[in-house]
């Protein structure tokens, strides 16, 4: 049923209010509908495998600051480099530079923290937030710092916006996004062991430790590419995420990762397809997602139904 | 067969284990009792590798403790640890389900399906078997648990403390389940034991700790006396035999 929604949305957002010549508006909103489902499919992952080795249902990588690592690492690279430098170096290198640089930063930061933490999830929250205000006022130092042209270059490249997609990333994203999905599918009945918790999951042969560390990269990279295609998308991940747990009550992660990735797909399309030709485009997306995520996240909070 | 040889355990300055040496026989049922604190399942846990150990060598038949592959010591051991709680989505079949994981790895066989039916009914939980864990009693869910640990089908089952949440019926009966797979299957049962009764009923050895160490080792009959209670317990009860058998005041 998602699924039909999921289609008949994709056709509205693909057809709908076209004024003018075929032949380009089809390919180039095609494009865009492309990498919306990719930023939907990977954070809905993303925060699914992060819930899972954390043992918890609040928590999801944007919270815990994983988008705002990645607008660090690119605020740095133009701090350094200078947006002169940035800007001719090809923007697919740059980006699997950035996912690398990622991958490195991401495992050494949560890897830490989530051995440290991970029986203590009101201390995990608490750090994990700590972490992602300082990310971001580490990069608000940065820009400041730097020239205003070159902060037009950081500026672009680190809020979310779905009018304006780096279709160029398209084909490096979306090859690095299915070779992610493809090991998480293969991971599917671990991940089920795993949710059981420590003791049971190394009782059955299962190294919950080695476990957590490829989860990681496997959501660094997932977490790279929605940012680098669209930026930070805040608190999307949990919206989608608790509701798929209403939708699809269950303990598998097979029907768990498909239902959060219908749901999200729905949300970004549909929502973009309601925003930009319904309504006008007068509100960005992520606002409105924001603003029902925050509150979805304050209710779970107060309903203490984190696990 | 596990041996147990100069195993210490730290956690902080505070020393859990101290220099246990501890040769625990293939087949029957083995008991450690003692009281809080004298590092029953911190032992348990070293040898089911649930925690790194620190000092000393832990070998189960020919297999070392944290040298061999993980799964293999799944099918070879399995432990069902104090309070674990585990997802409440769950159907109690799922979740005795799990036990298979280490043969099937997601993908269950028909052989699989049938011991996790046979687990099922060896811990009356056939009627129960659709319900979700989250809509059981403490107790149904311990023996869920058990069910699932069972349905490991490894030589070697660990137990720590399985009877709390019980009531009577339900620990005899389990109780009974494990002399029973000792007995007929060959099974080498290990279990933390509170009340002192139940093991000098079903154990073959009782091994009492105290303060991470092992103060005493033997069959009922030598380990529940009163002197032996009184210095592992420090509490000095009557202990009468009446048919044979032994029973400790309360």
């Amino acid at each position: 049923m998602l699924a039909v929604l999921l289609m008949a949305c994709m056709a509205g957002y693909l057809t709908l209010g076209a004024r003018g010549n075929w032949d380009f508006v089809l390919p180039f909103r095609g494009n865009k509908l492309v990498a919306l489902v990719i930023v939907a499919v990977a954070i809905s992952t993303a925060t699914v495998l992060f819930q899972t080795i954390t043992h918890n249902r609040i928590l999801t990588p944007a919270i815990m600051g994983f988008d705002a690592l990645y607008v660090l690492i690119l605020t740095v690279q133009i701090y350094a480099l200078g947006a002169q430098e940035y800007v001719r170096l090809s923007q697919s290198g740059q980006f699997i530079a950035n996912v690398v640089l990622m991958l490195i930063a991401a495992l050494a930061l949560f890897g830490t923290l989530l051995s440290k933490t991970r029986n203590d999830l009101m201390r995990m929250v608490l750090t994990g937030i700590i972490i992602a205000v300082l990310l971001r006022a580490v990069t608000g130092f940065l820009q400041r710092v730097i020239d205003p042209s070159e902060y037009a270059v950081v500026q672009v490249a680190s809020f979310a916006r779905f009018a304006r997609i780096e279709v160029e990333l398209l084909a490096v994203a979306a090859v690095m996004t299915c070779s992610a999905l493809a090991v998480t599918w293969r991971m599917r009945h671990r991940l089920d062991v795993l949710a059981l918790g420590e003791t049971a999951a190394i009782n059955l042969g299962e190294t919950p430790k080695r476990s957590m560390f490829q989860i990681l990269v496997v959501i660094a990279v997932l977490v790279s590419v929605s940012t680098a295609l669209v930026g930070p998308m805040g608190f999307l991940g949990l919206l989608v995420v608790s509701l798929a747990h209403l939708v699809t009550p269950t303990a598998s992660h097979a029907t768990l990762l498909l239902s959060a990735a219908l749901i999200s797909a729905l949300t970004l399309v549909g929502g973009q397809f309601v925003l930009e030709r319904v309504l006008g485009m007068s509100t960005p997306l992520i606002v409105v997602i924001d603003v029902i995520g925050g509150v979805v996240f304050l209710i779970l909070l107060l309903k203490r139904k984190y696990r | 067969m596990i041996e147990i040889s100069g195993v210490s355990y730290r956690i902080g300055g505070a020393r859990i284990l101290d220099g246990i040496n501890l040769t625990l026989p293939k087949g029957g049922i083995s008991a450690l009792i003692g009281p809080n604190g004298a590092g029953k399942s911190t032992l348990l846990s070293l040898i089911a590798r649930l925690m790194p150990h620190q000092t000393g060598t832990i070998t189960v038949d020919n297999l070392v403790v944290g040298a061999c592959p993980n799964n293999t010591f799944a099918r070879k051991l399995a432990i069902l640890p104090q309070a674990s709680d585990a997802a409440p989505l769950l159907s109690v079949r799922e979740l005795v389900g799990f036990g298979r994981y280490p043969y099937h790895k997601g993908r269950p066989s028909a052989e699989d399906h049938a011991k996790v039916e046979r687990a099922l009914a060896t811990f009356g939980l056939t009627d129960l078997a659709a319900r979700r864990l989250d809509t059981l009693s403490g107790g149904q869910r311990q023996r869920a648990q058990v069910a699932m640990t069972y349905a490991q089908d490894t030589d070697y089952i660990l137990l720590d403390e399985p009877l709390n949440n019980l009531d009577i019926a339900a620990s005899r009966s389990l109780m009974r389940v494990l002399r029973d797979l000792a007995a007929s299957q060959g099974r080498t049962i290990v279990i933390v034991l509170h009340d002192i009764n139940y093991a000098a009923a079903y154990a073959d050895l009782i091994v009492a700790m105290k303060g991470g160490r092992i103060v005493a080792t033997g069959t009922p009959d030598d380990i529940v006396t009163e002197a032996v209670v009184r210095e592992v317990f420090e509490t000095d009860p009557k202990i009468h035999r009446i048919d044979g058998k032994v029973i400790i005041e309360v």
